[in-house]
Protein backbone atom coordinates (compact mmCIF):
# COMPACT_ATOMS: atom_id res chain seq x y z
CA UNK A 1 0.00 0.00 0.00
CA UNK A 2 1.45 3.29 -1.00
CA UNK A 3 0.56 6.82 -0.02
CA UNK A 4 -1.17 8.99 -2.55
CA UNK A 5 1.29 11.02 -4.50
CA UNK A 6 1.36 14.77 -4.13
CA UNK A 7 -0.20 15.18 -7.58
CA UNK A 8 -3.10 12.91 -6.73
CA UNK A 9 -3.88 14.83 -3.54
CA UNK A 10 -3.78 18.10 -5.43
CA UNK A 11 -6.03 16.75 -8.14
CA UNK A 12 -8.51 15.53 -5.58
CA UNK A 13 -8.60 18.90 -3.88
CA UNK A 14 -9.09 20.75 -7.14
CA UNK A 15 -11.97 18.45 -7.99
CA UNK A 16 -13.51 19.04 -4.56
CA UNK A 17 -13.24 22.82 -4.95
CA UNK A 18 -14.75 22.66 -8.41
CA UNK A 19 -17.63 20.57 -7.15
CA UNK A 20 -18.36 23.11 -4.42
CA UNK A 21 -18.12 25.97 -6.88
CA UNK A 22 -20.58 24.24 -9.18
CA UNK A 23 -22.97 23.64 -6.31
CA UNK A 24 -22.86 27.30 -5.25
CA UNK A 25 -23.36 28.40 -8.80
CA UNK A 26 -26.38 26.17 -9.16
CA UNK A 27 -27.82 27.43 -5.88
CA UNK A 28 -27.15 31.02 -6.93
CA UNK A 29 -28.80 30.68 -10.31
CA UNK A 30 -31.85 28.89 -8.96
CA UNK A 31 -32.43 31.57 -6.33
CA UNK A 32 -32.17 34.24 -9.03
CA UNK A 33 -34.68 32.29 -11.11
CA UNK A 34 -36.97 31.89 -8.13
CA UNK A 35 -36.93 35.61 -7.24
CA UNK A 36 -37.53 36.65 -10.84
CA UNK A 37 -40.54 34.37 -11.24
CA UNK A 38 -41.82 35.38 -7.80
CA UNK A 39 -42.09 38.95 -9.10
CA UNK A 40 -43.22 38.25 -12.66
CA UNK A 41 -45.70 35.42 -12.25
CA UNK A 42 -48.36 37.35 -10.28
CA UNK A 43 -48.19 40.17 -12.84
CA UNK A 44 -48.52 37.60 -15.61
CA UNK A 45 -51.65 36.24 -13.96
CA UNK A 46 -53.14 39.74 -13.81
CA UNK A 47 -52.39 40.10 -17.53
CA UNK A 48 -54.12 36.77 -18.20
CA UNK A 49 -57.17 37.98 -16.32
CA UNK A 50 -57.22 41.34 -18.08
CA UNK A 51 -56.99 39.69 -21.49
CA UNK A 52 -59.96 37.44 -20.84
CA UNK A 53 -63.65 38.01 -21.39
CA UNK A 54 -65.95 38.65 -18.43
CA UNK A 55 -67.31 35.09 -18.62
CA UNK A 56 -63.84 33.56 -18.31
CA UNK A 57 -62.91 35.85 -15.42
CA UNK A 58 -65.98 34.81 -13.48
CA UNK A 59 -65.59 31.13 -14.45
CA UNK A 60 -63.77 28.28 -12.73
CA UNK A 61 -61.29 26.68 -13.06
CA UNK A 62 -59.19 29.33 -14.73
CA UNK A 63 -56.95 28.93 -17.72
CA UNK A 64 -53.31 29.90 -17.13
CA UNK A 65 -52.93 31.10 -20.73
CA UNK A 66 -54.27 34.46 -21.93
CA UNK A 67 -57.14 34.29 -24.40
CA UNK A 68 -56.13 37.66 -25.91
CA UNK A 69 -59.70 38.75 -25.63
CA UNK A 70 -59.82 42.56 -25.46
CA UNK A 71 -63.39 42.71 -24.20
CA UNK A 72 -62.54 43.70 -20.60
CA UNK A 73 -59.89 46.27 -21.50
CA UNK A 74 -62.03 47.74 -24.24
CA UNK A 75 -65.02 47.97 -21.95
CA UNK A 76 -62.96 49.64 -19.23
CA UNK A 77 -61.25 52.23 -21.45
CA UNK A 78 -64.33 53.21 -23.41
CA UNK A 79 -66.94 53.14 -20.74
CA UNK A 80 -65.20 55.29 -18.19
CA UNK A 81 -62.91 57.54 -20.24
CA UNK A 82 -59.92 56.28 -18.30
CA UNK A 83 -57.52 57.94 -20.72
CA UNK A 84 -58.19 61.40 -19.26
CA UNK A 85 -57.56 60.12 -15.76
CA UNK A 86 -54.38 58.45 -16.98
CA UNK A 87 -53.15 61.75 -18.38
CA UNK A 88 -54.00 63.55 -15.13
CA UNK A 89 -52.09 60.97 -13.12
CA UNK A 90 -49.05 61.40 -15.36
CA UNK A 91 -49.10 65.20 -15.13
CA UNK A 92 -49.46 65.20 -11.34
CA UNK A 93 -46.66 62.63 -10.99
CA UNK A 94 -44.27 64.59 -13.22
CA UNK A 95 -44.94 67.83 -11.30
CA UNK A 96 -44.31 65.97 -8.06
CA UNK A 97 -41.07 64.47 -9.32
CA UNK A 98 -39.61 67.79 -10.44
CA UNK A 99 -40.59 69.71 -7.29
CA UNK A 100 -39.48 66.98 -4.88
CA UNK A 101 -36.03 66.56 -6.46
CA UNK A 102 -35.56 70.31 -6.86
CA UNK A 103 -36.32 70.98 -3.21
CA UNK A 104 -34.94 67.78 -1.72
CA UNK A 105 -31.48 67.49 -3.27
CA UNK A 106 -30.02 70.72 -1.82
CA UNK A 107 -31.46 69.86 1.58
CA UNK A 108 -30.02 66.33 1.43
CA UNK A 109 -26.63 67.80 0.52
CA UNK A 110 -26.80 70.24 3.43
CA UNK A 111 -27.61 67.41 5.84
CA UNK A 112 -24.73 65.30 4.59
CA UNK A 113 -21.99 67.92 4.32
CA UNK A 114 -22.59 70.65 6.88
CA UNK A 115 -22.83 70.87 10.64
CA UNK A 116 -25.08 73.74 11.47
CA UNK A 117 -27.33 74.95 14.25
CA UNK A 118 -30.78 73.50 13.76
CA UNK A 119 -29.56 70.52 11.75
CA UNK A 120 -31.11 68.02 14.14
CA UNK A 121 -34.32 70.06 14.24
CA UNK A 122 -34.50 69.97 10.46
CA UNK A 123 -33.80 66.22 10.45
CA UNK A 124 -36.55 65.71 12.98
CA UNK A 125 -38.94 67.82 10.89
CA UNK A 126 -38.18 65.61 7.88
CA UNK A 127 -38.63 62.41 9.86
CA UNK A 128 -41.82 63.68 11.48
CA UNK A 129 -43.13 64.29 7.99
CA UNK A 130 -42.55 60.64 7.21
CA UNK A 131 -44.01 59.65 10.55
CA UNK A 132 -47.40 60.97 9.65
CA UNK A 133 -50.21 59.58 7.53
CA UNK A 134 -49.68 62.41 5.06
CA UNK A 135 -52.73 61.78 2.87
CA UNK A 136 -54.86 62.96 5.80
CA UNK A 137 -53.29 66.39 5.48
CA UNK A 138 -55.31 66.73 2.29
CA UNK A 139 -58.42 67.46 4.40
CA UNK A 140 -57.33 70.82 5.88
CA UNK A 141 -55.42 71.63 2.70
CA UNK A 142 -58.56 71.25 0.59
CA UNK A 143 -59.98 74.36 2.30
CA UNK A 144 -56.84 76.42 1.68
CA UNK A 145 -56.77 75.39 -1.97
CA UNK A 146 -60.30 76.67 -2.48
CA UNK A 147 -59.23 80.04 -1.03
CA UNK A 148 -56.19 80.39 -3.29
CA UNK A 149 -57.85 78.96 -6.39
CA UNK A 150 -55.90 75.69 -6.49
CA UNK A 151 -58.93 73.49 -5.86
CA UNK A 152 -59.42 70.63 -8.32
CA UNK A 153 -56.06 71.41 -9.93
CA UNK A 154 -53.34 68.91 -10.68
CA UNK A 155 -50.74 71.42 -9.48
CA UNK A 156 -52.41 71.65 -6.07
CA UNK A 157 -52.58 67.87 -5.86
CA UNK A 158 -48.93 67.54 -6.81
CA UNK A 159 -48.02 69.96 -3.99
CA UNK A 160 -49.64 67.56 -1.53
CA UNK A 161 -47.90 64.64 -3.23
CA UNK A 162 -44.62 66.55 -2.93
CA UNK A 163 -45.19 66.82 0.81
CA UNK A 164 -45.32 63.01 0.69
CA UNK A 165 -42.30 62.61 -1.58
CA UNK A 166 -40.00 65.35 -0.28
CA UNK A 167 -38.86 63.53 2.89
CA UNK A 168 -38.00 60.46 0.79
CA UNK A 169 -36.03 62.65 -1.54
CA UNK A 170 -34.17 64.43 1.33
CA UNK A 171 -33.40 61.24 3.27
CA UNK A 172 -32.25 59.26 0.24
CA UNK A 173 -30.10 62.05 -1.19
CA UNK A 174 -28.55 62.75 2.21
CA UNK A 175 -27.53 59.12 2.73
CA UNK A 176 -26.29 59.14 -0.84
CA UNK A 177 -24.09 62.21 -0.33
CA UNK A 178 -22.90 60.78 3.00
CA UNK A 179 -21.57 57.83 1.05
CA UNK A 180 -19.52 60.00 -1.33
CA UNK A 181 -16.17 60.84 0.29
CA UNK A 182 -15.87 64.54 1.06
CA UNK A 183 -12.17 64.24 0.15
CA UNK A 184 -13.09 63.96 -3.54
CA UNK A 185 -14.79 67.33 -3.33
CA UNK A 186 -11.91 68.82 -1.38
CA UNK A 187 -9.52 67.64 -4.07
CA UNK A 188 -11.64 69.44 -6.67
CA UNK A 189 -11.53 72.64 -4.58
CA UNK A 190 -7.76 72.41 -4.35
CA UNK A 191 -7.61 71.99 -8.12
CA UNK A 192 -9.49 75.26 -8.57
CA UNK A 193 -13.17 74.34 -8.66
CA UNK A 194 -15.56 76.42 -6.62
CA UNK A 195 -18.16 74.69 -4.50
CA UNK A 196 -20.78 74.58 -7.24
CA UNK A 197 -18.36 73.30 -9.89
CA UNK A 198 -17.02 70.66 -7.54
CA UNK A 199 -20.56 69.53 -6.83
CA UNK A 200 -21.53 69.36 -10.50
CA UNK A 201 -18.32 67.73 -11.73
CA UNK A 202 -17.45 65.37 -8.90
CA UNK A 203 -20.45 64.69 -6.67
CA UNK A 204 -23.20 64.80 -9.28
CA UNK A 205 -21.89 61.98 -11.54
CA UNK A 206 -21.47 59.76 -8.48
CA UNK A 207 -24.86 60.68 -7.08
CA UNK A 208 -26.85 60.50 -10.31
CA UNK A 209 -28.05 56.88 -10.00
CA UNK A 210 -29.28 57.49 -6.47
CA UNK A 211 -30.92 60.75 -7.49
CA UNK A 212 -32.68 58.84 -10.23
CA UNK A 213 -33.85 56.28 -7.75
CA UNK A 214 -35.24 59.05 -5.59
CA UNK A 215 -36.93 60.61 -8.63
CA UNK A 216 -38.54 57.27 -9.35
CA UNK A 217 -39.84 57.25 -5.79
CA UNK A 218 -41.37 60.69 -6.15
CA UNK A 219 -43.08 59.74 -9.37
CA UNK A 220 -44.38 56.45 -8.02
CA UNK A 221 -45.58 57.99 -4.76
CA UNK A 222 -47.72 60.45 -6.65
CA UNK A 223 -48.88 57.91 -9.21
CA UNK A 224 -50.02 55.46 -6.54
CA UNK A 225 -51.57 57.89 -4.08
CA UNK A 226 -55.30 57.46 -3.58
CA UNK A 227 -56.63 59.34 -0.57
CA UNK A 228 -55.45 62.90 -1.28
CA UNK A 229 -56.23 62.48 -4.97
CA UNK A 230 -59.81 61.53 -4.17
CA UNK A 231 -60.21 64.50 -1.81
CA UNK A 232 -58.55 67.17 -3.93
CA UNK A 233 -59.68 66.38 -7.47
CA UNK A 234 -63.29 66.34 -8.62
CA UNK A 235 -63.31 66.81 -12.39
CA UNK A 236 -59.57 66.31 -12.86
CA UNK A 237 -59.54 62.89 -11.23
CA UNK A 238 -56.36 60.87 -11.29
CA UNK A 239 -56.45 57.22 -12.21
CA UNK A 240 -56.23 55.92 -8.64
CA UNK A 241 -58.99 58.20 -7.37
CA UNK A 242 -61.05 57.15 -10.33
CA UNK A 243 -60.41 53.42 -9.82
CA UNK A 244 -61.15 53.44 -6.11
CA UNK A 245 -64.45 55.17 -6.65
CA UNK A 246 -65.52 52.71 -9.30
CA UNK A 247 -64.14 49.60 -7.57
CA UNK A 248 -66.97 49.26 -5.08
CA UNK A 249 -69.63 49.32 -7.81
CA UNK A 250 -67.77 47.88 -10.78
CA UNK A 251 -67.78 44.27 -12.00
CA UNK A 252 -64.70 42.09 -11.45
CA UNK A 253 -63.37 42.36 -15.00
CA UNK A 254 -63.18 46.15 -14.62
CA UNK A 255 -61.13 45.70 -11.43
CA UNK A 256 -58.55 43.55 -13.19
CA UNK A 257 -58.39 45.70 -16.33
CA UNK A 258 -58.03 48.77 -14.10
CA UNK A 259 -55.24 47.10 -12.13
CA UNK A 260 -53.34 46.35 -15.33
CA UNK A 261 -53.77 49.88 -16.66
CA UNK A 262 -52.59 51.21 -13.30
CA UNK A 263 -49.35 49.21 -13.27
CA UNK A 264 -48.44 49.36 -16.98
CA UNK A 265 -47.17 52.98 -17.16
CA UNK A 266 -45.24 52.49 -13.92
CA UNK A 267 -43.50 49.40 -15.30
CA UNK A 268 -42.70 51.28 -18.52
CA UNK A 269 -41.37 54.22 -16.53
CA UNK A 270 -39.06 51.96 -14.54
CA UNK A 271 -37.92 50.42 -17.81
CA UNK A 272 -36.97 53.85 -19.14
CA UNK A 273 -34.90 54.78 -16.08
CA UNK A 274 -33.34 51.34 -15.70
CA UNK A 275 -30.04 52.44 -17.19
CA UNK A 276 -29.68 55.00 -14.41
CA UNK A 277 -30.41 52.30 -11.86
CA UNK A 278 -27.70 50.22 -13.52
CA UNK A 279 -25.05 52.91 -13.33
CA UNK A 280 -25.01 52.21 -9.61
CA UNK A 281 -22.44 49.56 -10.51
CA UNK A 282 -20.39 52.17 -12.23
CA UNK A 283 -19.80 53.54 -8.76
CA UNK A 284 -18.97 50.13 -7.37
CA UNK A 285 -16.28 49.63 -9.97
CA UNK A 286 -14.46 52.91 -9.42
CA UNK B 1 -21.62 84.97 0.83
CA UNK B 2 -20.48 83.82 4.23
CA UNK B 3 -19.88 80.09 4.23
CA UNK B 4 -21.86 79.49 7.39
CA UNK B 5 -25.08 80.53 5.60
CA UNK B 6 -24.71 77.82 2.91
CA UNK B 7 -26.65 75.09 4.70
CA UNK B 8 -29.48 77.49 5.54
CA UNK B 9 -29.81 78.58 1.93
CA UNK B 10 -29.84 74.93 0.87
CA UNK B 11 -32.57 73.87 3.28
CA UNK B 12 -34.66 77.06 3.04
CA UNK B 13 -36.88 75.93 0.13
CA UNK B 14 -37.69 72.61 1.82
CA UNK B 15 -38.34 74.26 5.18
CA UNK B 16 -40.67 76.82 3.64
CA UNK B 17 -42.51 74.14 1.73
CA UNK B 18 -42.89 71.94 4.78
CA UNK B 19 -44.12 74.81 6.95
CA UNK B 20 -46.97 75.44 4.56
CA UNK B 21 -47.83 71.91 3.48
CA UNK B 22 -46.91 69.93 6.55
CA UNK B 23 -46.69 71.92 9.80
CA UNK B 24 -49.86 73.89 9.28
CA UNK B 25 -52.17 70.99 8.34
CA UNK B 26 -50.36 68.89 10.98
CA UNK B 27 -51.41 71.35 13.69
CA UNK B 28 -54.91 71.36 12.26
CA UNK B 29 -55.13 67.57 12.66
CA UNK B 30 -54.09 67.85 16.33
CA UNK B 31 -56.58 70.65 16.90
CA UNK B 32 -59.30 68.42 15.46
CA UNK B 33 -58.23 65.39 17.47
CA UNK B 34 -58.39 67.25 20.79
CA UNK B 35 -61.57 69.17 20.01
CA UNK B 36 -64.77 67.35 20.86
CA UNK B 37 -67.83 67.62 18.67
CA UNK B 38 -69.33 70.38 20.87
CA UNK B 39 -66.24 72.53 20.29
CA UNK B 40 -64.55 72.06 23.67
CA UNK B 41 -60.96 70.96 24.16
CA UNK B 42 -60.91 67.42 25.47
CA UNK B 43 -60.27 63.75 24.96
CA UNK B 44 -63.74 62.72 23.84
CA UNK B 45 -62.49 61.74 20.37
CA UNK B 46 -59.97 59.39 21.93
CA UNK B 47 -62.65 57.95 24.24
CA UNK B 48 -64.73 57.32 21.14
CA UNK B 49 -62.07 55.40 19.28
CA UNK B 50 -60.62 53.57 22.32
CA UNK B 51 -64.04 52.19 23.22
CA UNK B 52 -64.73 51.19 19.61
CA UNK B 53 -64.61 47.41 19.20
CA UNK B 54 -62.34 47.74 16.15
CA UNK B 55 -59.61 49.74 17.87
CA UNK B 56 -57.65 46.99 19.62
CA UNK B 57 -57.84 44.54 16.70
CA UNK B 58 -56.69 47.23 14.29
CA UNK B 59 -53.80 48.21 16.57
CA UNK B 60 -52.84 44.54 16.97
CA UNK B 61 -53.08 43.79 13.24
CA UNK B 62 -51.04 46.83 12.26
CA UNK B 63 -48.21 46.12 14.72
CA UNK B 64 -48.17 42.40 13.98
CA UNK B 65 -48.06 43.05 10.26
CA UNK B 66 -45.07 45.38 10.63
CA UNK B 67 -43.30 42.95 12.97
CA UNK B 68 -43.71 40.07 10.52
CA UNK B 69 -43.21 41.87 7.21
CA UNK B 70 -40.32 44.26 7.90
CA UNK B 71 -37.68 41.75 9.19
CA UNK B 72 -38.49 39.30 6.39
CA UNK B 73 -38.20 42.07 3.81
CA UNK B 74 -34.95 43.36 5.29
CA UNK B 75 -33.31 39.92 5.10
CA UNK B 76 -34.65 39.39 1.58
CA UNK B 77 -33.47 42.83 0.44
CA UNK B 78 -29.96 42.36 1.88
CA UNK B 79 -29.73 38.93 0.24
CA UNK B 80 -31.06 40.22 -3.06
CA UNK B 81 -28.75 43.23 -3.13
CA UNK B 82 -25.72 41.03 -2.35
CA UNK B 83 -26.86 38.64 -5.05
CA UNK B 84 -27.11 41.47 -7.57
CA UNK B 85 -23.72 42.86 -6.61
CA UNK B 86 -22.24 39.41 -7.35
CA UNK B 87 -23.90 39.09 -10.75
CA UNK B 88 -22.10 39.76 -14.00
CA UNK B 89 -24.29 38.59 -16.86
CA UNK B 90 -27.89 39.74 -16.91
CA UNK B 91 -27.75 41.73 -13.70
CA UNK B 92 -29.36 44.79 -15.30
CA UNK B 93 -32.31 42.68 -16.40
CA UNK B 94 -32.64 40.99 -13.02
CA UNK B 95 -32.47 44.27 -11.14
CA UNK B 96 -35.10 45.76 -13.41
CA UNK B 97 -37.43 42.83 -12.83
CA UNK B 98 -36.90 42.83 -9.07
CA UNK B 99 -37.69 46.54 -8.88
CA UNK B 100 -40.90 46.31 -10.91
CA UNK B 101 -43.06 46.31 -7.74
CA UNK B 102 -41.75 49.84 -7.09
CA UNK B 103 -44.21 50.91 -9.72
CA UNK B 104 -47.10 48.88 -8.38
CA UNK B 105 -49.42 50.71 -6.00
CA UNK B 106 -50.84 48.90 -3.01
CA UNK B 107 -54.19 49.21 -4.75
CA UNK B 108 -52.85 47.35 -7.80
CA UNK B 109 -50.98 44.83 -5.63
CA UNK B 110 -54.24 44.10 -3.86
CA UNK B 111 -55.94 43.54 -7.21
CA UNK B 112 -53.13 41.22 -8.37
CA UNK B 113 -53.28 39.06 -5.25
CA UNK B 114 -57.05 39.09 -5.36
CA UNK B 115 -56.80 37.58 -8.84
CA UNK B 116 -54.74 34.77 -7.33
CA UNK B 117 -56.45 34.18 -4.00
CA UNK B 118 -60.04 34.90 -4.94
CA UNK B 119 -62.60 32.09 -4.81
CA UNK B 120 -62.46 31.83 -8.62
CA UNK B 121 -58.78 32.71 -8.61
CA UNK B 122 -55.63 31.09 -9.92
CA UNK B 123 -54.61 29.42 -6.65
CA UNK B 124 -57.87 27.51 -6.49
CA UNK B 125 -57.65 26.69 -10.20
CA UNK B 126 -54.18 25.25 -9.62
CA UNK B 127 -55.20 23.28 -6.52
CA UNK B 128 -58.23 22.00 -8.41
CA UNK B 129 -56.18 20.86 -11.40
CA UNK B 130 -53.79 18.84 -9.23
CA UNK B 131 -56.71 17.39 -7.30
CA UNK B 132 -56.20 18.94 -3.85
CA UNK B 133 -59.66 20.51 -3.79
CA UNK B 134 -62.93 19.44 -5.46
CA UNK B 135 -64.56 22.84 -5.65
CA UNK B 136 -63.44 26.48 -5.34
CA UNK B 137 -62.67 27.27 -1.71
CA UNK B 138 -63.31 30.72 -0.29
CA UNK B 139 -60.04 31.40 1.54
CA UNK B 140 -60.45 35.09 2.23
CA UNK B 141 -63.52 34.99 4.45
CA UNK B 142 -64.06 35.88 8.09
CA UNK B 143 -63.58 32.26 9.21
CA UNK B 144 -59.94 32.32 8.16
CA UNK B 145 -58.36 35.37 9.84
CA UNK B 146 -54.93 33.72 9.75
CA UNK B 147 -55.19 33.07 6.01
CA UNK B 148 -56.25 36.67 5.41
CA UNK B 149 -53.31 37.88 7.49
CA UNK B 150 -50.93 35.58 5.60
CA UNK B 151 -52.32 36.77 2.27
CA UNK B 152 -51.69 40.39 3.26
CA UNK B 153 -48.16 39.49 4.42
CA UNK B 154 -47.42 37.77 1.10
CA UNK B 155 -48.84 40.67 -0.92
CA UNK B 156 -46.86 43.20 1.14
CA UNK B 157 -43.62 41.24 0.79
CA UNK B 158 -44.23 40.96 -2.94
CA UNK B 159 -44.98 44.65 -3.29
CA UNK B 160 -42.69 46.56 -0.96
CA UNK B 161 -39.35 44.72 -0.82
CA UNK B 162 -38.18 46.59 -3.92
CA UNK B 163 -38.08 49.87 -1.99
CA UNK B 164 -35.50 48.40 0.40
CA UNK B 165 -33.65 46.75 -2.49
CA UNK B 166 -33.03 49.97 -4.41
CA UNK B 167 -31.73 51.81 -1.34
CA UNK B 168 -29.43 48.92 -0.39
CA UNK B 169 -28.09 48.27 -3.91
CA UNK B 170 -27.33 51.96 -4.19
CA UNK B 171 -25.63 51.85 -0.75
CA UNK B 172 -23.54 48.76 -1.58
CA UNK B 173 -22.42 50.44 -4.80
CA UNK B 174 -20.95 53.27 -2.74
CA UNK B 175 -18.71 51.03 -0.62
CA UNK B 176 -15.17 51.38 -1.98
CA UNK B 177 -13.76 48.16 -3.43
CA UNK B 178 -10.47 48.75 -1.60
CA UNK B 179 -12.13 47.80 1.69
CA UNK B 180 -12.94 44.34 0.36
CA UNK B 181 -9.49 43.94 -1.12
CA UNK B 182 -7.92 44.89 2.21
CA UNK B 183 -10.21 42.49 4.07
CA UNK B 184 -9.30 39.71 1.64
CA UNK B 185 -5.57 40.31 2.10
CA UNK B 186 -6.07 39.95 5.84
CA UNK B 187 -7.76 36.61 5.22
CA UNK B 188 -11.42 37.47 5.73
CA UNK B 189 -13.73 35.02 3.98
CA UNK B 190 -16.94 36.19 2.32
CA UNK B 191 -19.00 35.65 5.52
CA UNK B 192 -16.63 37.81 7.58
CA UNK B 193 -16.52 40.41 4.81
CA UNK B 194 -20.32 40.62 4.90
CA UNK B 195 -20.44 41.20 8.67
CA UNK B 196 -17.30 43.32 9.08
CA UNK B 197 -17.29 45.40 5.87
CA UNK B 198 -20.60 45.42 3.99
CA UNK B 199 -23.16 45.65 6.78
CA UNK B 200 -21.34 48.24 8.96
CA UNK B 201 -20.68 50.47 5.94
CA UNK B 202 -24.25 49.97 4.81
CA UNK B 203 -25.62 51.36 8.07
CA UNK B 204 -26.79 54.76 6.73
CA UNK B 205 -28.68 53.01 3.95
CA UNK B 206 -30.08 50.39 6.32
CA UNK B 207 -31.28 53.11 8.65
CA UNK B 208 -33.06 55.02 5.90
CA UNK B 209 -34.53 51.85 4.45
CA UNK B 210 -35.83 50.54 7.76
CA UNK B 211 -37.40 53.82 8.84
CA UNK B 212 -39.17 54.28 5.52
CA UNK B 213 -40.40 50.71 5.35
CA UNK B 214 -41.65 50.45 8.94
CA UNK B 215 -43.57 53.69 8.79
CA UNK B 216 -45.09 52.63 5.47
CA UNK B 217 -46.14 49.38 7.13
CA UNK B 218 -48.13 51.43 9.67
CA UNK B 219 -49.94 53.11 6.77
CA UNK B 220 -50.94 49.87 5.04
CA UNK B 221 -54.45 50.25 3.75
CA UNK B 222 -55.54 49.42 0.21
CA UNK B 223 -54.05 45.89 0.14
CA UNK B 224 -55.84 45.02 3.37
CA UNK B 225 -59.05 46.59 2.09
CA UNK B 226 -59.01 44.41 -1.02
CA UNK B 227 -57.89 41.13 0.56
CA UNK B 228 -59.45 41.34 4.00
CA UNK B 229 -62.17 43.96 3.77
CA UNK B 230 -63.73 44.53 7.16
CA UNK B 231 -62.39 41.20 8.43
CA UNK B 232 -58.96 42.61 9.08
CA UNK B 233 -59.15 46.12 10.53
CA UNK B 234 -55.93 48.14 10.46
CA UNK B 235 -55.27 51.63 11.88
CA UNK B 236 -55.16 53.44 8.55
CA UNK B 237 -58.30 51.69 7.33
CA UNK B 238 -60.14 52.69 10.51
CA UNK B 239 -58.98 56.28 10.01
CA UNK B 240 -60.48 56.14 6.54
CA UNK B 241 -63.73 54.67 7.87
CA UNK B 242 -64.14 57.34 10.54
CA UNK B 243 -63.35 60.13 8.09
CA UNK B 244 -65.53 58.95 5.22
CA UNK B 245 -68.11 56.40 6.26
CA UNK B 246 -68.87 57.89 9.70
CA UNK B 247 -67.98 61.49 8.68
CA UNK B 248 -66.27 62.03 12.06
CA UNK B 249 -63.15 64.12 11.38
CA UNK B 250 -62.35 64.35 15.11
CA UNK B 251 -62.16 60.58 15.60
CA UNK B 252 -60.23 60.20 12.33
CA UNK B 253 -57.73 62.76 13.58
CA UNK B 254 -57.47 60.88 16.89
CA UNK B 255 -56.57 57.74 14.91
CA UNK B 256 -54.02 59.78 13.00
CA UNK B 257 -52.48 60.87 16.32
CA UNK B 258 -52.21 57.20 17.40
CA UNK B 259 -50.45 56.25 14.14
CA UNK B 260 -48.19 59.27 14.57
CA UNK B 261 -47.21 58.24 18.12
CA UNK B 262 -46.36 54.70 16.97
CA UNK B 263 -44.32 56.01 14.07
CA UNK B 264 -42.30 58.37 16.26
CA UNK B 265 -41.50 55.61 18.75
CA UNK B 266 -40.18 53.32 16.01
CA UNK B 267 -38.27 56.09 14.24
CA UNK B 268 -36.45 57.05 17.44
CA UNK B 269 -35.71 53.36 18.02
CA UNK B 270 -34.03 52.97 14.62
CA UNK B 271 -32.15 56.25 14.94
CA UNK B 272 -30.67 55.04 18.23
CA UNK B 273 -29.94 51.43 17.28
CA UNK B 274 -28.44 52.18 13.86
CA UNK B 275 -26.75 55.44 14.81
CA UNK B 276 -23.83 56.18 12.50
CA UNK B 277 -20.90 57.60 14.48
CA UNK B 278 -19.32 60.53 12.68
CA UNK B 279 -15.88 58.94 12.47
CA UNK B 280 -17.32 55.74 11.01
CA UNK B 281 -18.81 57.34 7.92
CA UNK B 282 -17.31 56.44 4.58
Amino acid sequence: MSDLSYDEILEKEVREVNRKKKMWRWLFLSSVAFLVSWILFPIYLLVVNSLSSADVINGFPKNFWPAFDMESLHFFVNYYGVLGALKNSLIAALFTMVIAIGLGTPAGYALARFDFRGKETFRMLILLTRAFPMPLLALPLAVIFINVGLDDSLFGLSLVHTALALPFSVLITSSLFLGIPVELEEAAWVLGCNRWQAFMKVVMPLALPGLTASAVFAFVISWNEVFAAAVLTVNNQTLTAFLVQSLSTSPVEVKFAGGLILILPAILFLFVVRKYLFSMWGIANR
Amino acid sequence: MNKKYYPYVLIAPSVLFLLIFFVYPFIEVFVQAFTSSDGHVGLSNFENIFTDYNFLPSLKNTLLLALVVVPVQLCMAVGMSLMISKMKKGRDTVLYILTIPLGVSDLAAGIIWLAILDQNGFLNSFLFSIGVIDQPESWLNYQNPIIIFTAVVVAEIWRATAILLVILVSGIGLIPKEYYEAAEIFGANSWVRLWKVTLPLLRPSLQTALILRTLLAFEVFAVVMLLGGSNMPVLMGETFNWAFNYQDAGAASAYAVVILALSIVFTLFYLRVLRVPKGARI
